[in-house]
């Protein structure tokens, strides 16, 4: 083992000489407190280190003990229902070690080693395996069946295959390879920066169901898609990732809190054990993975704290699954790269963000993706990536911002000016899109209407025109818009209040199926139609914007998933109270 | 036994360097010792094989190069803590100023502090009656949350932040309370106006004072929100107390933050700050909140002045970037007169949700709120937009959103500075004021509560429009 010696602390870096023979990205432990540390420059025999560990009463002359591995993770039984710091320490467990306060210096393994899971083989001793096969199952949760698959780079005949109750680290399976014989555990572990290997990459075809009107209606993501959500402080970026992971239609979500707030991750693991599912009715924190560095956690364990949750969405991706992982907040993620990079001394790029900011960011949601996994089976398994962003000012121009929207396909901007009006979601509809629109198109057509996609068109073109019209009501004044036009302004009112805000915090209103949000846009859409029909054949203006089914149309997104039928219902009541109306007038005109 | 370096090699700004050094820890506490017999302090913040860098806290002036001795202490910035500390008043490094005795600690802690595992955390949702509506009735406080009070130069942050420790309140609880107040170079007058609210009110006798005032060395400023956590620490989780924590102005403690950057020759984020700045926040502001099994609480109300009023600038933005929420105060309506001038859109309080409806405020609370910003949102729009096009163009319905702005701003936002307002008073004013609506505009309250609160006052109103 390589021991170096300190020569340089400054905050989170540390430099240590006598460390030749280390490589680069390997894992060492500072000092006799044992703080673990990850090299990041390698100079002649120096070794810069970024040190996931507070580094106060660290001195040069302190030893420094290469491990010789890369920073890794710990992939198995387990996972599920854990909460994690950036480095995958379980903070449950850090908390029975050394209480309410995370102190330093505590190695603890991701996995419990004493807990024995179930394993049932699904292969027999004599088959032949390639790497990614699946061996057997195990039942980690009750909403969850983990696969045991063949790790990477190992292929054979099984010579030996176990069923029963196993500790992680415990053999369950041995495999010839040649003269060769590799034993396999039910853990795995892989290195964090380097993303775990699949056969074939394809392009999502699949939209992930978020019950999020806006989000679903208008900018899709697909299923092995990447999206961000740019927005200044207070306009909701948080509690739309959290509405994600509680109800994306996906079977895994790994959700990581990277440099934010204590009480958010709190309020994660206080809810989500009490919410449930909409399919099976158990608790949503049994298909989540947390991984939790707080704002005021150490600055470099945040850096690593966005590839270790990585890591964990695609091993689980691997078993062909569907998986979502948020990322809240990337901004952090990039600052936690702009302190280390600064105190290494390199050239800054823009806003004293490293150089090679953008590749980063690209390397990060590339690692999301509709993919053939590894095995002979040919299973697809999708990780869809969602990251916040969390510019200064709300500016969009700042480098994080821009550096992820080149690689992602789908942009949800957040506007301060909506969040004031308390219009929530507060994601804008002209700045926001999907590049996935297109591709999706058939996906909504067969799932759930022919006509939706069209229906979405006509209500964007709606929006549209409204936009340009207020410009000219800020000039001019509502009357002296043509009737029709007031009409557009009239319906695009109930498109925005309506259909688009959507109330996290009410039972029915935080979850929208797709069904139930294409009736709801299309008893909209319906009231244009027949009331632009009515405004031809001469009813005026005031007679529809006083119409009482309007009130009956804003309080249809109430009614629950149950009975959906009652919203078509209003289709009727619009046609009755429109022939009543024009019964009315010609009689006064009579 | 300490060593004794005569080895200073270099004086620039507020820093240090000491070469020659042997066995030095980072974050190491130090004592300079200047050759008239003074004595400053000092912290480690670099060390490169034998020579160390040192930031020290009470200014430069008068150390030389020759005769100025450095001690390194092998510990780091600490606090001795007692129960004594209530009512007394102490500098900005936790040293007595008001002529008692010194404290005998109970306890010598580390000022830095360490994260509170989320894992412990207890998810703050007990709500504090301020009695003032802007915040009770829209922007709700709950038990440890960090709150800030964005200001500007000129606006009575200092008025609204004394009347909320006045007022604060859990509804229904007669618990122990303590104030922590931390003041970061503010001037005397400020913090005389603190000083002297307490002690009229009595609650000097439960306060803890830091203040490192205006004319106070500037690099000290960054050990004082730090001190002023550890002492909250131990009132909140060892002595089971219920603490408010005040600190005021971050503007300044960010600007001594960025004398020091800028000595060091850092790369330089937005407007000179460091790029750490967030987590250096952070760090301060995390300290606030709940732990499970602990009876006391840290509730944090940080006051920042925003330069030029804006909201983007750094420290504002990094600040509401970490703390649950901010109450803004708006100039404009300061010159209305409308006291506290709390500029309601932009405010936020985020643990609202869990802190409001039955059982803790009542149940038509969270959709009252959302209708009466919905509705003052509307308001200040018509108002626009009668300033281009003269109030005879709004429709109908804009009219009356116009209006309800005016007599919102009038009734609901403005109160007295002693005006201590129930819960009650405060979500009835709401429905009062929202009577002047047709039922089709409470698009974001539930029916049952329209039956129940708006159909009543609606009566009110229209019976007393009556009666004129």
């Amino acid at each position: 083992m390589i021991k170096g010696k300190i020569v340089r602390v400054s905050g989170p870096l540390v430099v240590a000489e006598g460390m030749l023979g280390c490589k680069m990205y390997d894992v060492v432990n500072v000092s006799e407190k044992r703080l673990m540390g990850e090299i990041i420059e390698l100079k002649e025999d120096l070794a810069s280190i970024q040190v996931y560990e507070d580094t106060e009463g660290i001195g040069p002359g302190e030893p420094v003990y290469g491990t010789g591995a890369p920073l890794s993770v710990e992939l198995g039984p387990g996972l599920i229902e854990s909460i994690f710091d950036g480095t995958q320490r379980p903070l449950n467990i850090i908390r029975e070690m050394s209480g309410d306060y995370i102190t330093r210096g505590i190695s603890i393994p991701g996995l419990d080693r004493k807990k024995k899971w179930r394993f049932k083989p699904t292969r027999k001793k004599g088959d032949k395996v390639i790497s990614g096969d699946i061996l057997g199952t195990v039942r980690e949760t009750t909403l969850v069946t983990i696969k045991i698959m063949v790790p990477p780079d190992i292929s054979g005949t099984i010579v030996e295959i176990k069923e029963g109750d196993f500790t992680v680290d415990e053999r369950i399976v041995v495999i010839k390879d040649g003269n060769e014989k590799k034993e396999i555990e039910l853990l795995q572990v892989w290195p964090v920066r380097i993303p775990r290997p699949f056969k074939k990459k394809l392009s999502p075809m699949e939209t992930l169901v978020t019950g999020q009107r806006v989000l679903d209606t208008f900018f899709p993501v697909g299923k092995g898609g990447t999206a961000c959500v740019p927005g200044p402080f207070g306009s909701g970026k948080t509690i739309i990732q959290h509405q994600l992971a509680k109800w994306a239609d996906a079977e895994i979500i790994v959700y990581i809190g990277c440099g934010e707030r204590g009480n958010e991750m709190t309020d994660v693991l206080l809810e989500f054990p009490e919410l449930k599912d909409p399919k099976s009715g158990e608790p949503l924190m049994k298909r989540t993975v947390l991984i939790a560095n707080t704002s005021n956690m150490p600055v470099a364990a945040r850096e690593a704290s966005v590839y270790t949750g990585i890591t964990i969405a695609e091993y689980f991706r691997d078993m062909g699954i569907s998986v979502a992982l948020m990322a809240d907040s990337t901004s952090r993620w990039a600052e936690a790269m702009r302190e280390i990079s600064g105190r290494l001394e390199e050239m800054p790029g823009e806003e004293g963000y490293p150089a090679y900011l953008g590749a980063r960011i690209a390397s990060f949601y590339e690692r999301a993706g509709r993919v053939i996994c590894l095995g002979s089976d040919e299973r697809e398994g999708m990780l869809s990536v969602i990251g916040a962003v969390s510019p200064p000012g709300g500016d969009l121009s700042d480098p994080v911002v821009q550096s992820t929207l080149r690689v992602v396909k789908v942009f949800w901007s957040l506007e301060d000016k909506l969040a004031a009006m308390r219009h929530f979601p507060a994601i804008s509809w002209l700045n926001s899109y999907s590049l996935y629109s297109d591709s999706l198109e058939n996906y909504f057509r067969e799932n759930v209407e022919t006509d939706f996609v069209e229906n979405v068109r006509t209500a964007m073109t709606l929006l549209q025109n409204e936009a340009e019209l207020q410009e000219i009501v800020r000039l001019v004044g509502v009357d002296a818009l043509s009737e029709n036009d007031q009409l557009i302004l009239e319906v695009s009112r109930a498109i925005r209040e309506d259909f688009l805000h959507q109330n996290a915090f009410h039972d029915v209103d935080t979850y929208t199926s797709l069904k139930k949000q294409y009736l709801l846009l299309k008893i909209i859409l319906y009231f244009y139609e027949r009331t632009n029909e009515a405004l031809g054949e001469g009813t005026p203006i005031s007679a529809i914007k006083t119409m009482r089914v309007k009130n009956r149309i804003a309080r249809a997104k109430y009614i629950p998933e149950q009975e959906i039928a009652k919203i078509e219902e209003i289709i009727k009541d619009i046609d009755e109270e429109l022939t009543s109306i024009s019964r009315k007038e010609i009689k006064t005109e009579a | 036994m300490y060593k004794d370096y005569l080895t200073i090699t270099n004086i620039s700004g507020p820093l240090l360097i000491v070469d020659k050094v042997n066995d030095i820890k980072f974050g190491e506490l130090v004592e300079i010792f200047l050759p008239d017999g003074d004595k400053r302090k000092g912290q480690v913040l670099e060390v490169n094989r034998s020579t160390a860098l040192i930031q020290v806290l009470e200014g430069t002036s008068g150390i030389d190069i020759d005769k100025s001795k450095v001690r390194f202490l092998g510990r780091e910035i600490e606090l001795g803590v007692s129960m004594d500390m209530l009512g007394r008043v102490f500098d900005g490094m936790g040293s007595p100023i008001d002529a008692g005795p010194s404290i005998i600690p109970e306890e010598i802690l580390d000022i830095s502090g360490a994260p509170i595992n989320p894992t412990a955390r207890n998810y703050p949702n007990e709500f504090i009656q301020t009695g003032i509506s802007t915040i009770d009735g829209l922007n709700p406080l709950v038990r440890g949350q960090k709150l800030p009070l964005f200001s500007g130069s000129g606006l009575p942050h200092n008025k609204l932040a004394a009347q909320i420790t006045r007022q604060a309140k859990v509804l229904g609880k007669e618990e122990e309370f303590a104030v922590v107040f931390g003041a970061m170079g503010i001037t005397f007058e400020e913090a005389h106006f603190f000083i002297d609210d307490f002690k009229r009110t009595g609650a000097i006798e439960r306060a803890v004072l830091f203040l490192n005032l205006a004319d106070d060395p500037a690099i000290a400023r960054i050990a004082t929100p730090r001190v002023v956590f550890t002492a909250a620490e131990y009132l909140a989780f060892k002595k089971d107390m219920h603490v408010l924590v005040i600190l005021t102005d971050m503007t300044n403690y960010c600007e001594a933050l960025r004398e020091v950057a800028a000595a060091r020759k850092e790369i330089p984020g937005r407007r000179g700050y460091p790029g750490y700045l967030y987590t250096d926040l952070s760090t301060i502001y995390e300290r606030a909140g709940r732990i499970k099994g602990k009876k006391g609480s840290i509730t944090l109300i940080p006051i920042l002045s925003m330069p030029e009023d804006d909201k983007t600038h750094p420290i504002p933005d990094l600040t509401g970037y970490i703390t649950e929420g901010q109450i803004i105060l708006s100039r404009a309506l300061h010159r209305k007169k409308i006291s506290p001038p709390v500029d309601v859109l932009p405010s936020l309080s985020r643990l609202k949700d869990k802190g409001i409806g039955e059982g803790k405020t009542r149940e038509d609370h969270a959709d009252l709120l959302n209708q009466l910003y919905a509705a003052y949102a509307k308001g200040k729009d018509a108002q626009e937009l009668a300033v281009i096009l003269g109030e005879a163009s709004l429709s109908e319905m804009d009219k009356i959103h116009f209006d309800f702005a005016d007599s919102f701003e009038k009734n609901y936002v403005s109160q007295g500075e002693y005006e201590n307002r129930s819960i009650e008073e405060t979500l009835d004013i709401g429905w009062k004021l929202l009577s002047v609506f047709p039922k089709e505009e409470m698009k974001r309250v539930r029916d049952e509560y329209i039956e129940k609160y708006f159909n009543e006052f609606k009566k009110e109103t229209d019976a007393s429009e009556e009666v004129k």
